[in-house]
């Protein structure tokens, strides 16, 4: 049988899912395929299209791996356009001049963002938010801008906003009707949401519609609304909703909605058989899906429905597009909000349960039925951690608490517990995403003898999506491991029942930004000295904020709080950084006259660096501006953070020296300066095998050869001194630095609070073996997320006391009484070794 | 110890430290009183705070207020930024050795000022 033509228009997340889903079905042998695709690049995660803010490169959004459209014979056209699709000749038209005849054709062109229609609205400085291409203008514009505006206060609108303020903009949101997400949250939730995100410092105006955009001197300059007020400002982004884009199918006779989409039944067949549509463009029952899910499913509804149209006897029952679920919960400007199920209370006879709570800034609101037995929706704002539970509570029906109030009210009793993922049937869906159901999920644990949430994650895909269902899949992997009779109490004390890893996890997929944030949504009480320091460490890793910002201060340890380390009589030693141990002439003169100008005691240290020590509180800041001023920075001697890389003189000077030590050991140096870690970390670099670095007893050393460099992991040196192993060898400096990249971040990701990366690498199952295939074959999958995890720690990277003297509010605290400007009394020093040194108790009566 | 105006003696005498702001939520500030050094803590975003003496009779240094506040079973605490021992923040008690304890002072704040009884 000859091979017929598919020909898939738009290479969007659906489109390219659908793809995924022909060729996975094997019915690549009867159908050439063909795409096309009008951007300039193939199928990204549009969903994650915010991320290329902080970060994300075009390379690391693509949902296509390099090489799966040649390997599977698919032919695409990228960048070219599907202009026109004559149904009588069966044929496309494509705008570079293609034409090809079809017998299926998919149509999958998404919508395009909606501009309403406003004077001035394509202005230079208005912008769009839907593809890379309008973020880069958006990015490039916002440089020479100060003031940016979305139009649309909806759940992209709001998105679009965190971007703007990202980038540095004073920000407004402009919505149309009374209230933001109206078409997710009620007019209580919106309000809290609103007092959330002005708390933010994003500026809303409600109830506005613009009139006119004026500019000067052709670019945007302010906006004029309906009533008589106007705005400044420097640049505009329009976030008023979608359109599908249903051209094509107007173009050729297929049936459209009133308001516009191409009409498909439970087949995703539009009323030509041959011609399917699917995700954003599809208009299914009246509705358009604004989400991926949804589109998702259409693209595996059409697909098999595709391959059972050859054979028809392997598909007794063929899946059937019935509408889906809009449920969502998102984390905007840092504020939780969801709405799931019957949001609105629609239902006829349904009831309302709202509890309000304005001091914390949250609402929650529950819709039951008639009878009160079944919960059929809600809101959630500003908390949203019942989202996973409440919404499988609605799925599966699942009969509600005899006080249904419970289920958002913390107090009354412990019911709570009961209706926890316990009770949910197997066939409960836990992963929406990935449409995973809580039976997979246990059956894997049991069969794979699963025992960690990354694993679950890797083996189910549950959790692999938004990250919404984790604190779920993990409360199942935790049901299990405790039914399988293992006690794993790896908790990190009594206020979390997680893990480090698990914490981190949390702090990641959820976006959390803060301690209270976490303590709040999975721990009790106050929290402690053990758990503080160690979220504070996990926050810094992740989000790379300032660890003195107010939220953070009070997590840290005293050194990480004055930047210094605290010595034996309260006193304080400054580091600063001298990469690589090399040093100017210059340099070490500026740091004698600071020595001797502060009375400092001054000492070489263990790892090629000088010490500066007995400085009081109130002179650190003023130290640091010295130090700063010649050009010093931070050495994180007191954080969990890099300390050192040490070199030897390496092939510049030394007689046996083949690469230049000292120049790589400066650039890894910089490149992880400041990086927060579990535990310190320290690495070296030799320029040849005589090692006088010493980079086999650190965590990464690197050793050059005639050809490379070879690099050891997990080498220490302290309570018990270990060897680093050999991990790679002869690599180039890209590889190199590509693989301690992931090295680091797989380590900060796993290991336990205070563990180093020796004692992490003892417990590793699989040993270096198994660690190579994670960083080198990455059997995991993960690599590129850790890579850019490193690239945002990088590229965030600040120096804490440069930081801080800069900040009047922050230099007030480095004072001994906050009521007196008089120093410690009881820092006593007297002179030895032509040097000064705290005095011993009984010198000092 | 927390705003406890009612049972006061009369030798009761009320010395402002400091506004409540400059205590960030969760921290300790150290003040000097009567020339005798106050640890201060404020108890999340709220105005609840603790007075202790700044001394830790374990490393014989002045640092408790730059310690870590916290919990253990409920109990709010300090733990030293040096060898890491614990107090309870309300007596005083230290939680982790029955024989040690450190003098605390009554606090109060009123109008958003910090004020410590100076006679304890
Ligand atoms: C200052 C310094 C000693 C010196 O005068 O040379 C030093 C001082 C301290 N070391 Fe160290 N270590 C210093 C180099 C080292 C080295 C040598 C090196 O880095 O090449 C090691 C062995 C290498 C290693 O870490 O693998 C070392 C292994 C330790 C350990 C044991 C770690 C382990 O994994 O077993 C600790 C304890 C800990 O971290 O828990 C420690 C802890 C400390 C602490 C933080 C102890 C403390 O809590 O007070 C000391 C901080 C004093 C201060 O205020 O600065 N220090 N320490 C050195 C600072 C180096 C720098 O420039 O940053
Ligand atoms: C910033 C942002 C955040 C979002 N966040 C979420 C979220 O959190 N959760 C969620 O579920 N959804 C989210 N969405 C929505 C989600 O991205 C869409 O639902 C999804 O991308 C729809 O997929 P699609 O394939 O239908 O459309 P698209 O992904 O838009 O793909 C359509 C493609 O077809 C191309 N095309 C159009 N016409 C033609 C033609 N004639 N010829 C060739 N190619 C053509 C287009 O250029 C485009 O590349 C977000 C969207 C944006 C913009
Ligand atoms: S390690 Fe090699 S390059 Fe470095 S000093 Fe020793 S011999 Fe020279
Ligand atoms: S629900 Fe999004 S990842 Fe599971």
């Amino acid at each position: 049988m000859a091979k017929k033509n598919l020909v898939a228009i738009g290479n969007g997340m659906v489109g390219h899912k659908f793809l995924e889903r022909i060729i996975a079905s094997g019915a690549i042998a009867d159908w050439n395929l063909i795409t096309f695709c009008e951007e300039p690049r193939v199928a990204y995660d549009r969903v994650n299209l915010s991320s290329f803010f902080s970060g994300s490169t075009a390379g690391d959004l693509s949902l296509v791996k390099p090489g799966f459209y040649q390997d599977n014979d698919v032919k695409i056209y990228i960048g070219d356009k599907a202009i026109a699709i004559d149904r009588d000749r069966k044929e496309i038209t494509s705008a570079n001049g293609v034409t090809l005849s079809y017998d299926k054709v998919v149509i999958a062109t998404g919508s395009y963002p909606f501009v309403p229609t406003i004077k001035g609205q394509d202005t230079a400085g208005t912008f769009v938010y839907r593809t890379i291409e309008d973020l880069e203008a958006i990015a490039n514009y916002a440089k020479n801008s100060r003031v940016g505006v979305v139009v649309g206060g909806g759940l992209l609108g709001l998105e679009c906003a965190n971007a703007l303020k990202n980038l540095g903009l004073e920000t407004h949101v402009v919505e149309f009707m009374p209230r933001l997400m109206p078409v997710q949250v009620d007019e209580a939730g919106g309000l809290i949401l609103r007092k959330q995100i002005e708390a933010l410092g994003v500026t809303i105006h409600t109830s506005k519609s613009t009139t006119e955009i004026v500019s000067e001197q052709g670019k945007v300059s302010k906006m004029l609304f309906g009533d008589g007020s106007e705005l400044q400002t420097d640049m505009i982004v329009f976030s008023a909703g979608i359109r599908p884009r249903d051209e094509l199918a107007k173009n050729c006779g297929l049936t459209v909605g009133e308001r516009g989409g191409i009409v498909i039944d439970d087949f995703c067949q539009t009323s030509d058989s041959d011609i399917y549509a699917i995700g954003e463009c599809a208009l299914y029952q009246n509705r358009i899906y604004g989400l991926v899910a949804p589109g998702y499913k259409m693209a595996e509804v059409a697909a098999d429905h595709l391959c059972h149209l050859d054979r028809p006897s392997s598909h007794p029952e063929i899946a059937r597009f019935s509408g889906a679920d809009m449920s969502s919960k998102l984390k905007l400007l840092g504020v939780d909000v969801a709405s799931f199920g019957d949001a609105f209370a629609k239902t006829p006879g349904s009831q309302e349960i709202a509890m309000q709570n304005s001091v914390e800034g949250t609402y929650k609101k529950l819709v039951i039925n008639s009878e009160g037995t079944y919960l059929l929706g809600g809101i959630l704002v500003g908390d949203a951690s019942a989202y996973g539970m409440l919404l499988s509570m609605v799925q599966n029906q699942i009969p509600t608490p005899p006080h249904p109030e419970d289920l958002i009210l913390p107090q009354r009793t412990s019911s709570k517990a009961a209706f926890g993922v316990e009770s949910l049937p197997d066939t409960a869906q836990i992963c929406s995403c990935n449409n995973v159901s809580k039976g997979t999920i246990c059956n894997t644990i049991q069969e794979q003898k699963l025992t960690d949430i990354a694993l679950v994650k890797q083996c189910t895909q549950a959790g692999t999506g938004c990250g919404g269902c984790v604190p779920l899949v993990t409360d199942l992997l935790k049901l299990e491991l405790k039914k399988a009779g293992i006690e794993v109490n790896n908790h990190l004390c009594e206020h979390f029942a997680y893990s480090r890893q698990e914490l981190y996890h949390l702090i990641r997929s959820q976006k959390i930004t803060t301690f209270d944030e976490l303590l709040q949504n999975y721990g009790k009480g106050r929290g402690c000295e053990i758990c503080k320091p160690a979220v504070g460490s996990i926050l810094a890793s992740a989000w790379n904020d300032y660890i003195l910002n107010p939220p953070h201060v009070g997590l840290q340890d005293t050194n990480d709080v004055f930047l210094a380390n605290i010595q034996k009589d309260g006193s304080y030693s400054v580091i600063p950084r001298i990469p690589g141990g090399e040093i100017t002439p210059q340099k070490l003169i500026v740091i004698g006259e600071i020595a001797a100008e502060f009375e400092l005691y001054t000492k070489i240290t263990g790892a090629q660096r000088i010490d500066l020590l007995g400085a009081r509180l109130d002179q650190l800041p003023h130290i640091w501006r010295r130090l700063v001023d010649a050009g010093f920075e931070s050495g994180h001697a007191y954080g969990k953070a890099l300390r050192t890389v040490k070199s030897c003189v390496g092939s510049t000077w030394c007689r046996f020296g083949v690469q230049d030590s000292v120049a790589l050991a400066i650039a890894l140096e910089l490149r992880y300066r400041g990086l927060r870690a579990p535990h310190k970390l320290k690495s070296a670099v030799s320029g040849c095998t005589r090692e006088c670095a010493e980079a086999q007893g650190k965590d990464f050393g690197v050793i050059a050869t005639e050809n490379g460099w070879n690099l050891y992991l997990c080498g220490n040196g302290g309570i018990r001194p270990q060897h680093a192993q050999l991990f790679a060898a002869d690599l180039d400096e890209e590889t190199l630095i590509k693989y301690i990249d992931r090295f680091l971040m797989f380590y900060i990701r796993t290991a336990n609070r205070l563990e180093r990366t020796a004692t992490w690498f003892n417990k590793l199952e699989g040993g270096m073996e198994y660690l190579k295939q994670v960083i080198i074959d990455d059997s995991l999958g993960i690599c590129s997320e850790l890579e850019k995890e490193m690239a945002h720690n990088v590229a965030t990277y600040a120096c804490e006391w440069k930081a801080t003297i800069e900040d009047p509010a922050k230099m007030s605290r480095f004072r001994h009484f906050i009521n007196s400007d008089e120093t410690d009394p009881n820092l006593v020093y007297i002179e030895e070794r032509e040097q000064k040194r705290p005095a011993t108790l009984v010198s000092k009566e | 110890m927390l705003q406890a105006a009612s049972n006061q003696q009369t030798t009761t005498q009320w010395m402002t430290v400091c506004s409540l702001e400059q205590i960030l939520p969760n921290t300790g500030v150290c003040a000097l009183v009567k020339g005798e050094q106050v640890a201060i803590f404020r108890i999340g975003n709220s105005t609840e705070i603790y007075a202790i003496s700044n001394y830790d009779p374990f490393s014989k240094t002045y640092v408790l207020s730059r310690g870590i506040v916290g919990d253990r079973n409920g109990i709010a605490k300090v733990a030293s930024p040096i060898y890491k021992q614990n107090f309870n923040l309300k007596t005083g008690q230290c939680l982790d050795n029955e024989a040690v304890c450190v003098p605390t002072w009554t606090a109060r704040v009123v109008e958003g000022k910090v004020q410590i009884n100076v006679n304890h």
